[in-house]
């Protein structure tokens, strides 16, 4: 089926990368959505070249220059019994035509609600300008996994994520697997996805939240079950104690300084939450929803600027001392 | 009140009025004395003439036009390529702000107006709009509305909200300054200026049609006044109360839209889109009237399925009101109540259809011509579908889940749009050109400049379809490189400039044809409405002598001559009305004379609502001056009754 989008979209093609992408249908949502998509697509082509047909044979059609100048007047209430008959023909055509796409589109609406009964993973995330806050909760309550930008969901598995707002009105979206979802302060609502591929994908916010909402941003990893529970249970553990004098001196900095403020970082006196967890940062695969890609030398940019990668963030630019920066890096990184 | 009877069957006063013993030049320089407006600047700001208050809309429209296509270009070269960094995300966010709010408020739906000012009363074949004060105060409001706009941007103090501002980004504590305020107060302005020329245009099409003209002979364009006139009459309020809920939450601490105090951040959605998504047809309708217009004199025949067309405005009109949820799938409303929008949205397009239809059957079963006009309407046809066929796609709640919020929407919308209502209304404009100022437009540069805005749309919006499924949502300022979304965007762009530089072409032939252009006759297209009977451009009174009707299309069906009634007094400003089914003359009707209360009353009004962005006292005190204005606006003149029989 998605083949047969890529023929009706030639232009699709030239971007393939796919990660985060409607057509991908990676999820049963999106999977849905791509048969649909390709039905309505036929549809509609159909109809469109019907109507330029028409409209070309109208206009180009032969006609004897002598009638030319005059004008046909006053048979406006009469038209041809031909006419009539086509106009009605039409109206049957345009009839049948959305009686055939609503019914199709009650039924994927119904497929997609059935999807998901029973989940059996559930998922929290939290919209904040300019970051999702994520939390799982497990049948064994003393068990609680909190991180940030990132989602990590077993294959195959029905995952039910619960979607709140902090602030304003954001939007959860990762196309391959599923819609799109608002998170609306004041209520409560909820997504179901099914992941049916394993691989890397990326979600971001589709309802304008102010001015990052370009950098609102959800790395979204479907894994193995055994993977997932792999990353499950290091995710479990506390933040990584500090191995040498630099990751130590960085240890303190973030625990006891500014950092502390708004991060928590679990089994630590940082325990603030008005930040992203930052327990298991270094294991993400972006900083700051998706800003910049995770590695060493856009850990320093962040740290050192985060107000010029993207401006407006909640995160100030504190200033750091060249000493304290190389320090709070080298523990960051620890944070595997 | 016997004496006044007795008066009244005493012969008639000596007031002279036009007929066989008054015509011609002598007529003429009289109806002129009485409806030109006073000389100079103060009467230039008094004129009550549709003519003018018309064509002082479509120019500050086209104006407001430039500026938020000056912004799209912003855009399109800041999304040119991938993470660009031409444009900070705080200017980005304004931006796309100030092009949705100027496109929709200030060019959309006062160009519609304009158009519509202009051409109703020489449509129906009458000397004015009902309220002519009124309509020259809400040009005013218009202009003060735009200008706050656009003032507090070039102050940056412009909004950054979108330009359906959901709350709570733009209530109190995430809007900041007093950006969202003056977007609200923007909105109030342009309601109440929409609002008044509505309510006169309902009233000039009802009760000042031309003898004879019944509701089925009237031009489609007029059926199309008719019908968005009274949407705007019941969709404008809505969103005038949104604004107001937004602008007393932000002011004085009211708490509709927070939901800590038990408001609803889901109620501004359902107020704004009640009237969002009429607006859309209150856009597009008027310009199905353009192309039905065009299509006819094109084609050199009536149109085709007259009653199917008009009963498809109506149901367009009816339908527009039971939409709004379909831009909120994604809210998590119940999906039964979905359901229903769904087959709701998805019905628009029977009557739509229809229309369609009877334009293709008018050219197919007509000859016609192809100028610059009748190449719109086909290039509308084209684009237009397009639009359509993708909004029969969203508005299926599986397809918008994933399509919402993209540059599909995008796409979608500028299709309805800009094929929908900007190419007719490009059309349009080359068609009556020639009607409001006497000169006809280049049809080289016409046709130049069509082939590069069609061409270029094409490239500038088909693509972002594509960027759409490729995960790319709308209102962003950057996207990262290697999701796909470097060519399709880089095409936009290109198109983008294509279609800025072809309506920049479209503007220079307007300017350059006022002063150059060839000069038209009365009827240069052999149109078949009554303002193809008057002159071009017509005089200040629009009709020597009150055309009579007796078919759907006067002029080709008396060949070019049209019956007429005599009767109505030249010394004074008299309008002969007509009952509203049938048309047939019912009173005779004074019509207001040029005044600078209008113009003061809008001063004053801005000075109110403006105030209220800063203090909730300017609502109270802001009613002084208002109220003077009005009081001396609506001052009854002393005159002398003069009792005379009325024309049965």
């Amino acid at each position: 089926m998605s083949r047969v989008a890529a023929l009706i979209l030639p232009l699709a093609l030239c971007g393939c990368a796919g990660f985060q992408n409607a057509l991908g249908g990676d999820g049963g949502e999106g999977a849905n959505f791509v048969r649909l998509f390709v039905l309505f697509t036929a549809v509609c082509t159909f109809m469109y070249l019907l109507v330029m047909a028409g409209l070309f044979a109208a206009v180009l059609r032969r006609r004897r220059n002598a009638d030319e100048l005059t004008v046909d007047t006053g048979k406006h209430h009469e038209s041809a019994p031909l006419v009539t008959r086509a106009l009605a023909a039409w109206a049957i055509l345009i009839g049948i035509g959305l009686m055939a796409l609503t019914v199709a589109s009650f039924f994927t609406d119904r497929s997609n609600a059935a999807i998901t009964r029973d989940p059996q993973l559930s998922v929290k995330v939290t919209g904040n300008q300019w970051w999702w806050d994520v939390q799982y909760s497990f049948a064994d309550t003393s068990k609680s996994i909190r991180t940030a930008n990132e989602l990590h969901l077993p294959v195959g598995v029905r995952a039910e994520v619960t979607l709140e707002s902090n602030d304003v009105i954001h939007s959860f979206w990762i196309p391959n697997l599923a819609g799109k979802q608002d998170l609306i302060p004041g209520r409560v609502t909820d997504i179901q996805l099914v992941p049916r591929k394993t691989g890397l994908y990326r979600g971001q916010c589709a309802e304008f939240c102010g001015v990052q909402h370009a950098h609102m941003a959800l790395d979204v990893t479907v894994e193995s079950k055994a993977e997932f529970l792999r990353w499950a249970a290091a995710q479990l553990q506390p933040a990584p104690a500090p191995r040498t004098p630099l990751e130590l001196a960085g240890y303190r900095y973030i625990t006891t300084r500014e950092c502390s403020v708004c991060h928590n970082l679990s089994g630590t006196p940082a325990s603030a939450s008005v930040g992203p967890d930052l327990t298991h940062f270094a294991s993400r695969r972006s900083i700051a929803a998706g800003t910049l890609p995770m590695n060493k030398g856009n850990l320093y940019g962040w740290v050192a600027d985060p107000q010029s990668q993207k401006p407006g963030t909640k995160m100030p630019t504190i200033g750091l001392s060249p000493d304290e920066l190389h320090a709070v890096v080298a523990y960051l990184q620890r944070l595997k | 009140m016997t004496s006044a009877l007795e008066k009244a069957k005493a012969p008639p006063a000596k007031v002279p009025r036009d007929g066989p013993r008054l015509t011609g030049d002598k007529l003429h320089a009289r109806l002129s004395a009485t409806w030109e407006r006073p000389r100079g600047f103060i009467g230039w700001l008094s004129s009550v003439d549709h003519k003018d208050i018309g064509r002082r809309y479509i120019v500050a429209a086209l104006v407001f036009l430039a500026l938020g296509g000056a912004l799209a270009v912003a855009m399109r070269l800041q999304l040119s390529r991938p993470q660009n960094d031409l444009i900070g995300a705080a200017r980005y966010n304004e931006i796309f702000t100030m092009h949705g709010t100027t496109m929709m408020f200030l060019f959309a739906v006062p160009v519609m107006q304009g158009m519509q000012i202009y051409l109703t009363p020489l449509m129906v074949g009458t000397r004015a709009v009902a309220f002519p004060r009124l309509t020259a105060f809400s040009l005013w409001t218009y202009i003060a509305g735009g200008c706050l706009l656009w003032i507090a941007f070039l102050l940056n103090v412009g909004p950054d909200i979108g330009w359906f501002a959901y709350p709570p980004l733009s209530g109190p504590q995430y809007g900041v300054g007093k950006r969202p305020d003056i977007w609200a107060q923007m909105v109030t302005f342009t309601e109440v200026a929409a609002l008044a020329v509505a309510v006169s245009l309902t009233a000039t099409i009802l009760k000042q049609r031309a003898p004879g003209m019944t509701l089925a002979r009237m031009p489609i364009f007029v059926w199309a006044t008719l019908v968005t006139s009274l949407m705007v009459i019941f969709s404008m309020p809505s969103v005038a109360l949104a604004s107001s809920f937004l602008l007393s939450d932000r002011l004085v601490g009211t708490h509709f839209y927070n939901p800590a105090e038990r408001g609803d951040a889901l109620l501004w959605q359902h107020l704004f889109w009640f009237f969002g998504h009429p607006e859309v047809y209150i856009i597009f309708l008027p310009a199905t009237g353009f192309v039905s217009e065009i299509v006819a004199t094109f084609s050199r025949r009536s149109i085709i399925a007259y009653p199917i067309v008009v009963l498809s405005l109506v149901a367009t009109g009816i339908l527009a009101f039971g939409l709004w949820v379909h831009h909120m799938f994604a809210t998590g409303l119940p999906r039964v109540g979905y359901s229903f929008f769904t087959a709701a949205s998805m019905s628009v397009s029977i009557p739509t259809g229809l229309q369609i239809f009877a334009w293709i059957a008018t050219m197919w079963t007509g000859r016609p011509r192809m100028q610059v006009p009748l190449l719109y309407v086909i290039a509308f046809i084209i684009t237009f579908v397009i639009g359509g066929l993708t909004g029969v796609m969203i508005a299926a709640v599986p397809l918008d889940l994933q399509l919402h919020d993209t540059y599909f929407i995008v796409a979608h919308f500028h299709y309805v749009l800009i094929g929908g209502a900007v190419f007719p209304l490009l059309g349009a404009i080359t068609y009556w050109f020639p009607k409001a100022t006497g000169r006809m437009m280049s049809e080289a540069l016409g046709k130049i400049s069509f082939w590069m805005i069609f061409l270029g749309f094409q490239l500038a919006f088909f693509p972002m379809h594509i960027s759409g499924l490729l995960g790319m949502p709308r209102r962003v300022y950057t996207y990262p490189a290697g999701m796909g979304l470097e060519l399709p965007n880089l095409l936009s762009s290109i198109g983008g400039l294509v279609v800025a530089l072809a309506v920049l072409l479209f503007v220079i032939n307007m300017l350059a044809s006022v002063r150059r252009g060839r000069l038209a006759p009365a009827n240069p297209w052999d149109g078949t409405s009554l303002e193809w009977a008057t002159t071009s451009p017509p005089p200040s009174y629009n009709f020597a002598h009150i055309p009579v009707v007796d078919s759907q299309s006067p002029l080709w069906d008396g060949k070019g001559e049209l019956a007429v009634v005599h009767g109505l007094r030249v010394e004074e400003r008299e309008l002969l009305l007509t009952t509203v089914m049938s048309a047939t003359p019912d009173v005779r009707d004074p019509s207001a004379h040029p005044s600078p209360w209008p113009v003061i009353a809008a001063a004053a009004l801005t000075v109110m609502f403006v105030g209220s962005i800063f203090s909730p006292w300017a609502v109270l005190f802001g009613t002084v001056p208002l109220a003077i204005a009005l009081t001396a606006w609506f001052w009854p003149k002393t005159k002398e009754p003069t009792l005379e029989p009325s024309i049965s």
